[in-house]
């Protein structure tokens, strides 16, 4: 029989030790918001070039859409997602995959585990991967992609990638049927708190704000500022005069980039962005992302002869 | 003769590609041998979600002898280019070696090698080289490796990826190759190398039941221990054991399973060892309707629906698991329910909410359509539900719909787009529109128009007969073709990315399936794309009051706005506004010549979409067993912008044509025309001065005068009724009239009064003849 774990937190905290074990470096979340796990540099970035990569972390990702003032059994403006990356992806990452999930206490001789198609695009990232969703007794646990392109760079050697999408595999893990009931500590310990005891007040705060609040004007001038700060960082001579140095800054413009993909992710909230200019919106968040993953290449990071 | 075995091992390949992907890997490689010079008595290709598999028994043990003969260069060429010619037949040496061979050559001498030689030929007197290469047999082992190699390599994927540090694609990685050569001695492995993958005798079985590595012998070995290690090689087996086993158990309490083939397919594609599981759907969900459960559960959990056939709900749900677990799948099905009602839980807050809305009228859906773009240049949904109310109102009355209803129907016939239902499953859309417009309490014609009115999709789709939805149907395709053709985005070749074949195609099914007839078609298709072109009454007006004083034209201003359009009168109208108004200055001016050119244009376009329309009816009643030259003897006819008529037409004259007085009259219609043709360009007159009784001479001549009148007197008022059977028999009738004047009398009689006597008979055979079809366009 295997040890179930009794937490969210002791999900996440026996993946971090998992996937440490299988010697991936974990990292922490990206300090910036995003809508997934994604687009921390640690995935977006290091999916280019040819250096080998291994990392794992959790990233608090926002969906200013998928708000419900905390009342939605599982959705939520505010979750988060565990990613592993590893470049080049190792032949038995299926096998590591389902260990993971043995960790967690899903015991693949009691379930039905299986590798539905999910063809991965990420129109903002100029992105796209071959891969499953996976699910467990018909329910969407993870998402594992093959990375082939990102930024309209192809990746060699292909990186793989996980996401799991943590309050969903917890809450089917600890049988719990709202994400609000679900023991985010130690159930027994002395402070017992649950999910919503540190999420429902913040959901229903950012689901109003997001909704209703919002100054879409202001919001519309951070997406401009974020733009022209990325292409200003990209279009800044390599060498800089201070060190005489090379030195690309691919990760502050990545920053901006990211910063313009969230406040898009807010306008479309708000519902100030017409279908046709979604299009168009989508069109120059991927603009900057081709530019950064560029930028990123001609690094050490990136692959680029030092 | 030995037998091979292939066995592909991969990560999951998706579903929808396995049988095909069985299908090219047997193809590539059988084909790729037969080419290398081998045979074989039989090939079978199998698929399950990790591996696609080959066996082919009676296989030639080593490729056949091959003889190939290969033309030179002259014998006396530039020795460079004969030495290029041997060097290309494998003979290397240094260039003195050369030199004596080509010497050798010169004299008649022949060239041996391995099994081949060169000998030179005259040939053009020319002494030219011809090599006569026979390549010996190759065992069949080398020709599987290099031929599966290139299989693997070029393989057809409709998509596939690199992994790892490789560069070699597969629809997702490859992990083993099994290849294995069986003949009296035993299994051999054929050795093959591809990026790293090496051949061998071994496969793995279940993912979790039996994940370890077994070696195989033969066919018949590979696929027992498949089954022993929990794999169901073949797919119709598996999908076969689905269905009985989920009927079986679905029988056992009373239901049965609502069929659905491609899932069946899908579901077989999901799973190497099935497992049938029956679950239950909360009774709080009972309530929705079954199409929405069934979509819920078949699109996210590709669940089968379990129907009670006494209540006809949907009760129950059928998953096929890939897995035998120790509590007989007791936890698999315990989560594939939860995840069950957390998605009906969903689709039941959706029906809920949109319930609401319907019940208090749906106005908060139609108002949100107004921000719905339906296409940038097309307007909003809203824009377009207004012309299509228009014209549905219009169309009525020739499909025998109540107008207001019509109007009514085409005005909600949309509202369900907005709804959170069809937002979450468009597949349900017009279906929950009539769910919707019961609920709204609107008439029940209205409600089957709302999910009628998409009507026919699919050739073989059935085409709605309530007038109402009739009427809307029409509405809708009509103003869709009319404002791609009005914006210029028509198909072609292979790209029709707003399906508007199907949309003609739809309304030719509509209209001549219930012998509507829809007055002035060509007319009315021109009126409606003026107006997706902005030819407007606002404008029209604008014109008026601009030429207030000028007499001409504001009459035709007001002529302009008063009635439909036709072809005839926008031409007529063209034409005075550009005379008119080409003499007057500034404003005037302009908007006279826009107007001008807006109906211009819309005139064309209306032609090309009536000829669009006519190749569709090619293809329609083609399949109907029509020949094209017979549809287009009859387009050639006026009012052929009534498909109804064009239909009948075509339908009688290709039965006349059956018939064997029909395909003689129509070589006597030819003979006759031919002959009046000629001595029509030859005397440079046509003659139609009608033929006088008086001239005849012979009694065969006689009686054609009085089949003629005969004919005549039947066909024109049969025409009138467009009653095209009676007089399409009629003019069938005057076969035998037509021979026996053709085999007794001679046209180009010497006496002129006599000779022109009989082309103006020939004349009016031609006229009667025409006046029913254009028989020039009938092959043959």
């Amino acid at each position: 029989m295997i040890d179930k774990p009794r937490s969210f937190q002791e999900i996440i905290l026996r993946l971090q030790t998992y996937w440490a074990a299988q010697g991936c470096a974990i990292l922490q979340p990206y300090d910036m918001e995003v809508g997934a796990g994604t687009f921390h540099p640690a995935t977006t970035l290091r999916a280019l070039g040819d250096k080998p990569w291994a990392a794992a972390y959790v990233q608090p990702s926002r969906r200013p859409t998928d708000g419900r003032y905390g009342e939605n059994p599982n959705r939520l403006q505010h979750y988060y997602q565990y990613q592993v990356l590893i470049k080049p992806s190792p032949p038995a990452m299926q096998d590591l995959y389902l260990g993971s999930l043995k960790a967690i206490g899903i015991d693949a001789t009691m379930h039905d585990i299986r590798f539905v198609e999910d063809d991965w695009e990420s129109p903002t990232l100029g992105a796209w991967g071959l891969g499953w969703e996976v699910w467990c007794d018909g329910m969407e646990v993870s998402q594992f992609t093959y990375f082939q392109q990102v930024g309209g760079h192809d990746c060699k050697p292909v990186a793989g990638e996980l996401t799991y999408g943590l309050e969903r595999l917890a809450m089917y893990v600890l049988g719990v049927d709202h994400v609000m009931d679900m023991p985010f500590n130690d159930p027994d310990a002395p402070i017992a708190l649950k999910y919503g005891d540190v999420f429902q007040q913040t959901e229903q705060e950012y689901s109003r704000w997001n909704f209703d609040i919002a100054d879409t004007d202001v919001l519309l001038q951070h997406f401009v500022d974020a733009e022209a700060e990325c292409q200003r960082i990209l279009d800044a001579p390599a060498v800089d005069p201070k060190t005489g140095r090379k030195i690309i800054m691919a990760h502050p413009a990545y920053d901006q980039c990211i910063k313009a993909s969230h406040v898009f992710n807010l306008l479309d909230a708000r519902g100030v962005i017409s279908v046709t200019e979604r299009q168009a919106y989508i069109g120059r968040v991927r603009n900057l992302a081709k530019a950064c993953a560029d930028a990123f290449v001609q690094t050490p990071a990136g692959g680029a002869a030092a | 003769m030995p037998d091979l075995l292939i066995e592909l091992f991969s990560e999951e390949i998706p579903a929808r590609m396995q049988t095909r992907a069985a299908d090219d890997l047997r193809k590539l490689v059988t084909d790729g041998l037969v080419e290398a010079g081998l045979t074989y008595a039989g090939a079978a290709a199998f698929s399950t979600p990790r591996r696609l598999t080959l066996s082919l028994d009676g296989l030639s043990a080593e490729s056949a002898v091959f003889k190939e003969e290969k033309k030179g260069p002259p014998v006396d060429a530039n020795p460079k280019a004969v030495q290029g010619f041997l060097r290309g037949l494998g003979l290397e040496g240094t260039d003195s070696w050369y030199a004596s061979q080509i010497d050798a050559l010169k004299n008649g001498e022949v060239l041996n090698f391995d099994s081949s030689f060169v000998t030179t030929q005259e040939l053009k007197g020319k002494r030219v080289l011809f090599a006569t290469l026979e390549y010996p047999p190759r065992p069949a082992a080398d020709i599987i490796a290099e031929v599966l190699e290139n299989a693997i390599r070029n393989f057809p994927w409709p998509k596939s990826m690199r992994w790892g540090s490789g560069t070699l694609k597969w629809v997702r990685p490859l992990h083993t190759i099994l290849c294995i050569l069986i003949d009296e001695a035993g299994a051999e492995v054929v050795p093959l190398d591809i990026d790293g993958i090496t051949s061998g005798n071994t496969t793995r079985g279940h993912r979790f039941l039996a994940p370890d590595v077994f070696s195989v012998t033969s066919f018949d070995d590979y696929e027992v221990k498949l089954k022993r290690a929990k794999v169901v090689l073949r797919a119709d087996e598996r999908a076969e054991a689905i269905w009985s086993d989920a009927t079986t158990q679905a029988f056992a309490l009373g239901l049965e399973v609502v069929e659905d083939r491609g899932l069946l397919a899908e579901v077989a594609g999901l799973v190497e060892w099935p497992v049938v599981l029956l679950g239950r759907i909360g009774d709080d969900f009972l309530g929705l309707p079954p199409e929405v459960l069934q979509t819920s559960m078949k699109e996210h959990q590709k669940f089968f629906s379990v129907r009670n056939p006494k209540t006809n709900r949907i009760e129950r749900f059928v998953t096929v698991a890939n897995m035998e677990t120790a509590d007989q799948g007791a936890t698999i099905l315990a989560g594939n329910q939860k995840v069950l009602a957390a998605r009906l839980a969903d689709a039941k807050f959706f029906w809920e909410n949109d319930l609401r809305v319907a019940k208090a009228g749906m106005d908060p859906w139609l108002d949100s359509l107004a921000n719905v773009t339906f296409h940038n240049k097309l307007g909003s949904q809203k824009d377009r539900i207004e012309r299509i109310a228009a014209l549905a109102r219009e169309i009525a009355p020739s499909v025998g719909a109540d107008p207001d209803l019509a109007e009514q129907a085409a005005r909600v016939a949309k509202a369900d787009l907005s709804s959170e239902m069809v937002y979450e499953f468009p597949e349900l859309q017009g279906l929950m529109g009539r769910y919707y417009a019961t609920e709204a309490g609107l008439p029940a014609e209205v409600a089957a128009a709302c999910e009628e009115h998409y009507s026919p999709l699919g050739p073989s789709d059935d085409v709605p007969t309530a007038p109402v939805s009739v009427a809307v149907a029409l509405a809708d395709k009509i103003d869709t073709l009319t404002g791609f053709w009005a914006i210029d985005e028509k198909p072609t070749g292979s790209k029709d990315p707003f399906a508007l074949r199907r949309a003609v195609l739809g309304i030719i099914r509509l209209i001549t399936g219930g012998d509507h007839r829809l007055q002035s078609f060509h007319s009315h298709l021109m009126a409606l794309i003026a107006d997706h072109l902005g030819y407007s009454d606002q404008e029209v007006e604008q014109l008026k009051e601009l030429m207030t004083q000028l007499e001409n034209v504001s009459d035709i201003a007001s002529e302009l706005s008063s009635n439909r359009l036709t072809p005839e009168k926008a031409k007529y109208l063209t034409d005075q506004l550009r005379s008119e108004v080409g003499r007057k200055k500034g404003e005037a001016q302009v908007l006279g010549e826009q107007i001008a050119t807006k109906l211009q244009t819309a005139d064309q376009m209306a032609s090309d979409l009536l000829s669009f329309f006519h190749d569709r009816l090619k293809v329609f009643l083609k399949d109907k067993g029509i020949r094209h030259d017979i549809i287009d003897a009859c387009i050639a006819m006026p009012g052929n912008d009534d498909l109804t008529l064009l239909v009948k037409r075509a339908e009688a004259l290709a039965a006349t044509l059956a018939t064997d007085d029909g395909e003689n009259l129509l070589q006597g219609f030819k003979r006759a025309n031919n002959i009046l043709t000629q001595a029509e360009e030859k005397d440079g007159v046509e003659y139609s001065y009608g033929a006088d009784l008086k001239f005849a001479e012979d009694p065969s001549e006689k009686a054609l005068f009085e089949a003629l009148d005969a004919a005549d007197a039947k066909i024109a008022p049969a025409m009138a009724n467009e009653d095209f059977s009676t007089a399409m028999t009629a003019m069938a009738a005057l076969r035998g009239p037509i021979d026996a004047f053709f085999n007794t009398v001679q046209v180009n009689d010497e006496r002129q009064v006599v000779r022109r006597n009989r082309l103006n008979l020939l004349s009016r055979i031609r006229k009667i003849c025409l006046s029913v079809a254009d028989l020039n366009k009938i092959e043959g």
